[in-house]
C-alpha cells in the first residue's frame, strides 16, 4: 500500500466549558495521520474523547485549538458554501444508534436520497429512484424495502440504512462511531463483513471508534488507544495486540474476556495507576516513537526505558 | 448436587393487537446450589423473558405465563399470588439489571434504597438497617460507605452504581441472584471488576446465580454450566467447557464463529445469516431451519428433541440423530476442539498470550 496521508490531525484540542471556570478537556491534544485505503481503529472506554475526535474531524463541533488537514486542504478554515458542500460528499459518518439516527418519519428512499438531493447527484426521479435501489441492494436490502419506515426493520437492517445513506454520495472517508455496539454478536459479524467489503470494491478509508477491542483488531490496520483525552498508544494492530507497551493499553487488553472458558481461569488482570509515571514539569510527555511505527505517550525517562525494554 | 430451582416445559406469551407473541416456547432446566448457570442467545430468544418471569415480573396483561412450573423451595412461583410472591422476590431470590442508570430511584438516597429490603423482609429496626447498608457498601467496595450513603445516584459513576445495585440484590443473602446484562453497559475493565465482585461474593455466600447476556467471553469466565436460547428455546445446554469446546448445535456453532479471535486473522468473518424468527408464527419445525446452512429436509418439518451427549450436555438438533450424515463443523469449531485435546492430553496448552 501507497502511503499516502488522508488526513492529518494536528494537536487537535476539544474542550467543552460545562460552566464558568469549568472545562472538560474532552481531546487534549492529540496528533495522528490517516492513510488512504486504511482502517485506522480508535479505541477506549467510554468519556476517553474518542467519539469527540470523530465528530470535531467532520465538523459536528468546531475544535477549540489544533487543526484538522483533509486531503491537504485545512477542514476547520472558515469555507465557502461551495467548499463545505464538498467536504460534506467527500466525509460521511456511521453512527452508533440505529434506532436514534434514522428519522422516524421519513421513507427509507428519502434517507438515503437526502444526499443525493442535497448535492444535487440524480438528474430526475428514474436516476434518483435507481441509485436507492443499488444502494439497497449494495448493503444486502432490496427493492421491496425503499419504500417502508425505519421501524418496520430490525436494528441491523436500520444500520444498513445508516451505511447506504452514507454510501449515496460517494464518499471517500467515512467515520464509523461505534457502528456495531447496539447490534447481536451474529449480525455485528454481517455488518463488520459488509463494511470491508465495501471497503475494497468502493476503495474507502475508515476511522472506526468502538470500545470492543476484538472487534477493532479485526478491522484496523493500525490503532490508536485514548485514555483521558489522549492517544497513549499507537500502532499497527497486530502489533499493538502482541507487544502492548503502555501500562493502560496492557491494562485494557487483560481485561478483555475471551471465548476460552480454559484462558479464563487463568486470566490474570493487570491493574492500570495513572500515578506511576509521576511526570515532572519539567520533562515533557509526548507520543514518541518507540519502535518504527510503535508509538508511546511517555517521559523523556520513560522513553528511554520502553526503548530498552523493547530492543 | 442440591438443585434449587427447577424450571418446566415453561411458556411465556404476550398478547398483541399483531397477534400472540410466544416469546418463550418450552424452557427446561435445573439451577444447582453455589452455582453460576449462563443463558446465551440474541436478542429476541427469550432469554430475559426467562428470568423475567422467575421473578414473576412479567406485566399481565399483555404477558402470561401458559404453561409450565417454577419450582423453588416446594413452591410452584408460577401460581404464587402477587402478595406471595412479595415475600420471596428481593428476599429468597433478587436480580441485578441492564441499566444502572434507570434502575435505581433518582430521587431517594442509596442508603434508603438499600435499606428498603431489610427493614422489610429481614425487619430490621432503620439504625440497624442503616449499619447492615453501610456494611453492604463495603463489601461491594465502595470506599468511604459512610458517606456515599447518604448521596443520590446521580452522584456516582455507572461502576459504583451497578455495585450498589448489587449491594441492594444481596441485601437479604439471597438463595438465587438473577443477573440479567449486569455488566453490558459498563467499559471493561469496570466490567472485569464487578464481575470479580460477583464471584467472590458468590463464594461468600454460596448462592446460585443466572447469568444473562450475550458476550461469549463474560460467559467463558464466570459460567459453570451454559444454556444457549435460540427463538424461545434452549437448544444446547452443557458445562462450560462443552459448550465451548464441544458444541453441537449449529446455532452455537455460529455464535461462536462469529466472534474475531484475538489471535488468529480471519479473511471473512462467519456471520449468521438472515435474522431471527418472528415469534408471532413460529415455524414449523426447528426454528433456526432458515439460517443453518447445516439444515436437513427434516428440520423444516419436525422439530428435534433434546438429543443426549453426555449426562451434563444435551442439544436439540437432528444432526445428531443415529441416522443424520455426518456434518463438518465451521473451521473455528474444529480448531477449538483440537486445542481443547491436546490440552488435555497434558502437552503445552493452549498458546493464548
Amino acid at each position: 500500500m501507497s502511503k499516502q496521508k488522508l488526513l492529518e490531525i494536528n494537536n487537535l484540542k476539544q474542550h467543552f466549558e460545562i460552566s464558568r471556570g469549568n472545562v472538560v478537556k474532552a481531546v487534549d491534544g492529540i496528533s495522528f495521520d490517516v492513510y488512504k485505503g486504511e482502517t485506522f481503529g480508535l479505541v477506549g472506554e467510554s468519556g476517553c474523547g474518542k467519539s469527540t475526535t470523530g465528530r470535531t474531524i467532520i465538523r459536528l463541533y468546531n475544535a477549540t485549538d489544533g487543526n484538522i488537514i483533509y486531503d491537504g486542504v485545512d477542514v476547520h478554515d472558515k469555507k465557502s458554501k461551495k467548499d463545505l458542500k464538498m467536504f460534506n460528499q467527500k466525509m460521511q459518518m456511521i453512527f452508533q444508534d440505529p434506532y436514534a439516527s434514522l428519522n422516524p418519519r421519513m421513507k427509507v428512499s428519502d434517507i438515503i436520497a437526502e444526499g443525493i438531493d442535497i448535492h444535487g447527484l440524480a438528474s430526475s426521479k428514474e436516476e434518483r429512484m435507481d441509485r436507492v435501489i443499488e444502494l439497497l441492494e449494495t448493503v444486502g436490502l432490496n427493492k421491496e424495502h425503499a419504500n417502508r419506515y425505519p421501524h418496520e426493520f430490525s436494528g441491523g437492517q436500520r444500520q444498513r440504512i445508516g451505511i447506504a445513506r452514507a454510501l449515496a454520495v460517494k464518499p471517500e472517508f467515512i467515520i464509523a462511531d461505534e457502528p456495531i455496539s447496539a447490534l447481536d454478536v451474529s449480525i455485528q459479524a454481517q455488518v463488520i463483513n459488509l463494511l470491508k467489503k465495501l471497503q475494497k470494491e468502493k476503495k474507502l478509508t475508515y476511522l472506526f471508534i468502538a470500545h470492543d477491542l476484538s472487534m477493532v483488531k479485526y478491522i484496523s490496520d493500525r490503532i490508536g488507544v485514548m485514555y483521558q483525552g489522549k492517544i497513549v498508544e499507537l500502532a499497527e494492530s497486530d502489533e499493538l495486540y502482541s507487544n502492548p507497551i503502555h501500562p493502560y493499553t496492557k491494562s485494557l487488553l487483560s481485561a478483555i474476556p475471551l471465548p476460552d472458558p480454559e484462558h479464563e481461569r487463568t486470566r490474570k488482570r493487570i491493574i492500570y495507576d495513572p500515578s506511576q509515571h509521576q511526570y515532572n514539569n519539567s520533562e515533557e510527555a509526548s507520543l514518541r516513537e518507540v519502535k518504527p511505527g510503535h508509538f508511546v505517550y511517555c517521559s523523556e525517562n520513560e522513553y528511554k526505558r520502553y526503548k530498552a525494554e523493547n530492543q | 448436587m442440591e438443585k434449587i430451582l427447577e424450571v418446566k416445559n415453561m411458556h411465556v406469551s404476550f398478547d398483541t393487537f399483531g397477534g400472540e407473541v410466544q416469546a418463550v416456547r418450552g424452557v427446561d432446566f435445573d439451577l444447582n446450589k453455589g452455582e453460576t448457570l449462563a443463558i446465551v442467545g440474541e436478542s429476541g430468544s427469550g432469554k430475559s423473558v426467562t428470568s423475567k418471569t422467575i421473578m414473576r415480573l412479567i406485566p399481565t396483561p399483555p404477558g402470561r405465563i401458559k404453561e409450565g412450573e417454577i419450582l423453588f423451595g416446594g413452591k410452584d412461583l408460577a401460581k404464587l399470588s402477587e402478595k406471595e410472591m412479595q415475600k420471596i422476590r428481593g428476599k429468597d431470590i433478587s436480580m441485578i439489571f441492564q441499566d444502572p442508570m434507570t434502575s435505581l430511584n433518582p430521587t431517594m438516597k442509596v442508603g434508603k434504597q438499600i435499606m428498603e429490603g431489610l427493614i422489610k423482609h429481614q425487619k430490621l429496626s432503620s439504625s440497624a438497617a442503616k449499619e447492615r447498608a453501610i456494611e453492604l457498601l463495603g463489601l461491594v467496595g465502595i470506599p468511604q460507605p459512610e458517606v456515599r450513603i447518604n448521596q443520590f445516584p446521580h452522584q456516582f459513576s455507572g461502576g459504583m452504581r451497578q455495585r450498589v445495585v448489587i449491594a441492594i440484590a444481596l441485601a437479604c443473602n439471597p438463595k438465587i441472584l438473577l443477573a440479567d446484562e449486569p455488566t453490558t453497559a459498563l467499559d471493561v475493565t469496570i466490567q472485569a471488576q464487578i464481575i470479580e465482585l460477583m464471584k467472590d461474593l458468590q463464594k461468600k455466600m454460596n448462592t446460585s446465580i443466572i447469568f444473562i447476556t450475550h458476550d461469549l467471553g463474560v460467559v467463558a469466565n464466570v459460567a459453570d454450566r451454559v444454556a444457549v436460547m435460540y427463538g424461545g428455546k434452549i437448544v444446547e445446554i452443557g458445562t462450560v467447557d462443552e459448550i465451548f469446546y464441544n458444541p453441537q448445535h449449529p446455532y452455537t456453532w455460529g455464535l461462536l464463529s462469529s466472534m474475531p479471535s484475538l489471535d488468529a486473522k480471519e479473511d471473512e468473518l462467519f456471520a449468521i445469516p438472515g435474522s431471527p424468527p418472528d415469534l408471532i408464527n413460529p415455524p414449523k419445525g426447528d426454528a433456526f431451519a432458515v439460517r443453518n446452512q447445516f439444515a436437513l429436509k427434516i428440520d423444516l418439518e419436525k422439530e428435534p428433541p433434546m438429543f443426549k451427549v453426555s449426562n451434563t450436555h444435551y442439544a436439540a438438533t437432528w444432526l445428531l440423530h443415529e441416522n443424520a450424515p455426518k456434518v463438518e463443523p465451521p473451521p473455528y469449531i474444529k480448531r477449538l476442539k483440537e486445542t481443547k485435546q491436546l490440552s488435555k492430553s497434558g502437552a503445552k496448552a493452549s498458546d493464548h498470550k
